[in-house]
């Protein structure tokens, strides 16, 4: 797999990328940010005038989705930070997502509109009322075509169900409800339902002192609508089936990979916790995220992976100064690529890792404007651990821990990714021509 | 295949030893309640304190701050948006106080979510 990328970076001035995600055919890429943004890009259609352009992603609409609000009963100011946004499957004109904060989630519809009416009775052209005395005949508006103009607005807001921070929303196969999880529960909602949700998970113990773990992650599978997992701090990460029982706090399936106990460290816990999980396209499989690595787990084999990749395993000797520094917390997030055939995840110092599973072939990437090109392809990155520093290749020492690529999408169909590099989001495709 | 796995602890456990050594009043149980309860309060990793620093850590410049009260908030956000009247976040589709609502004023009716079943 050595593909070539041309490459289209596009500058962000105000806000940290905070979620990034293509919607069901890829022709739209929603991303979220820090202040409560959402930018939504559309594929240009192929154009012989202009061939270069194939494909490229341009602004297609930009809302305001959340705004910070204030928690009367804690004095705590809730973020408007933009956590997951997840496209509903298109059934109309118009395109709808969820985007959700700390603690509320909304619809949103997006819709064209290219027509306007003109010839009204009772109001101008520009807009003034005309006096009615002096209307001495009737007329019947006409529709006439207009620029273009994109309209966001929310349909539906989804409030006040989540006492702790909402991680994860995941739509189901059913296209009628989502899942919502926060650190200690797991809501169902009715897209068309906003004064209740259900609760389906609830892992908050009696006595907080007996608290060992919190939720990380959950998602729907892809085509089983009773299906669901959800992951923890702990690493763990249980399957549930509503079929079973109202509430799901008893799994249906535990996927956990035995530890040596002789390797335990202070660090183990903290490094195993998953920052996110993703069913394959498939269904068959899923892949979870460590601060180390990613797994691929078969729903048929609970007692381990099927794969374990390394993400940046010479972190393991600078796990001190990443606590220290926090980024040992910091929640990478990973994507499979349309086939299943490869997956991806993000790194420190705007590196990114992709991993072929068939051909069993990795690569590191960077997402960097200075040290690469539009149009060029990507040069292979590789990061020194040993002694010797060969030419080309990065000491541990020298990566940048505050470039850090959290969040990464990949086209549901064609090798196009989007890479969110801090307030940079970078979209690279397989150049073919 | 053993030499192999120690070499991979060894790096943890000297990491471990460097962290304790620099702060010896480290917990026992880093995954313990403690721990995940300031998670759940501040909601996410980076914003956690620990016993050896005084201030919540962020990274990114998160927010972390703490008000005294509502009026402490809306104060402090007139200040960043350098606005006269501090707003509590009015709901901006009612129609409040002043003079009777029209049918101009209302928020239109907007049309439902589900696609109607006439429409194939």
């Amino acid at each position: 797999m050595q593909p070539l990328w041309s490459q289209q970076a596009v500058p962000r001035a105000a806000d940290i990328i905070s979620t990034v995600e293509f919607n069901h055919s890829g022709d739209l890429l929603a991303t979220g940010d820090k202040g409560g943004r959402v930018v939504i890009f559309q594929r240009e259609q192929e154009n012989k005038s202009r061939p270069h352009s194939r494909g490229e992603y341009n602004v297609y609409s930009t809302f305001q989705s959340h705004e910070p609000e204030f928690d009367y009963l804690k004095s705590l100011e809730i973020e408007e930070k933009i956590n997951k946004i997840r496209w509903l499957p298109q059934q109309n004109a118009a395109h709808f997502l969820l985007s959700t904060n700390d603690k509320t989630i909304k619809l949103w519809k997006i819709s064209e509109r290219d027509k306007r009416a003109e010839g009204y009775n009772l109001k101008d052209e520009d807009g003034r009322l005309r006096d009615p005395f002096r209307i001495t005949a009737l007329r019947v508006p006409i529709l006439k075509p207009m620029d273009l103009m994109v309209e966001a607005s929310p349909r539906r807001i989804f409030a006040n169900a989540h006492t702790y921070h909402i991680n994860s929303i995941s739509v189901n196969s059913d296209h009628e409800t989502y899942l919502s999880a926060d650190d200690l529960r797991i809501n169902l909602w009715h897209l068309e339902i906003t004064d209740r949700s259900f609760n389906i998970v609830d892992i908050k113990p009696a006595n907080m002192e007996e608290l060992t773990e919190v939720i990380t992650a959950a998602e729907f599978h892809p085509h089983q609508c009773n299906v669901f997992v959800y992951s923890s701090s702990k690493g763990t990460i249980r399957l549930c089936d509503m079929r079973s029982s109202a509430l799901c706090d008893r799994h249906s399936k535990f996927f956990e990979e035995p530890e040596d106990p002789s390797s335990r460290s202070f660090f183990s816990e903290i490094i195993s916790s998953i920052s996110d999980v993703k069913f394959s396209h498939s269904g068959r499989y899923m892949m979870t995220r460590d601060y180390l690595s990613v797994k691929v787990w078969d729903l048929n084999m609970e007692s381990r992976p099927v794969e374990t990749h390394q993400v940046h395993e010479y972190l393991r000797s600078k796990l001190c100064s990443l606590y220290e520094n926090d980024c040992i917390f910091d929640k990478f997030e990973c994507c499979w690529s349309g086939s299943d055939s490869a997956i991806m995840t993000g790194s420190y110092n705007n590196f990114f890792r992709m991993f072929d599973r068939n051909a069993r072939r990795d690569v590191t990437l960077e997402a960097s404007r200075e040290n690469s090109k539009p149009r060029a392809s990507l040069k292979p990155r590789k990061v020194c651990t040993g002694g010797k520093r060969k030419k080309d290749e990065i000491s541990v020492d020298s990566l940048d821990f505050n470039k850090k690529i959290l969040h990464t999408a990949w086209h549901p169909a064609e090798n196009i990714i989007a890479v969110a590099a801090t307030n940079n989001l970078y979209i690279f495709q397989d150049k073919v021509n | 295949q053993d030499t192999q796995e120690k070499e991979g602890i060894l790096p943890e456990r000297a990491e471990e030893a460097k962290l304790k050594a620099k702060y010896p009043s480290l917990g026992q149980k880093p995954g313990g309640s403690d721990f995940l309860m300031k998670r759940l309060q501040k909601g996410v990793w980076d914003t956690i304190s620990y016993t050896f620093t005084s201030e919540p850590k962020g990274a990114l410049g998160m927010r972390t701050q703490k008000y005294f009260d509502s009026g402490d908030y809306n104060m402090a956000k007139a200040k960043m948006k350098n606005k006269q009247l501090p707003s509590a976040g009015p709901d901006k589709n009612l129609v409040t106080g002043d003079h009777i609502p029209t049918p101009q004023d209302l928020p239109q009716r907007k049309s439902s979510l589900v696609t109607s079943k006439l429409a194939g």
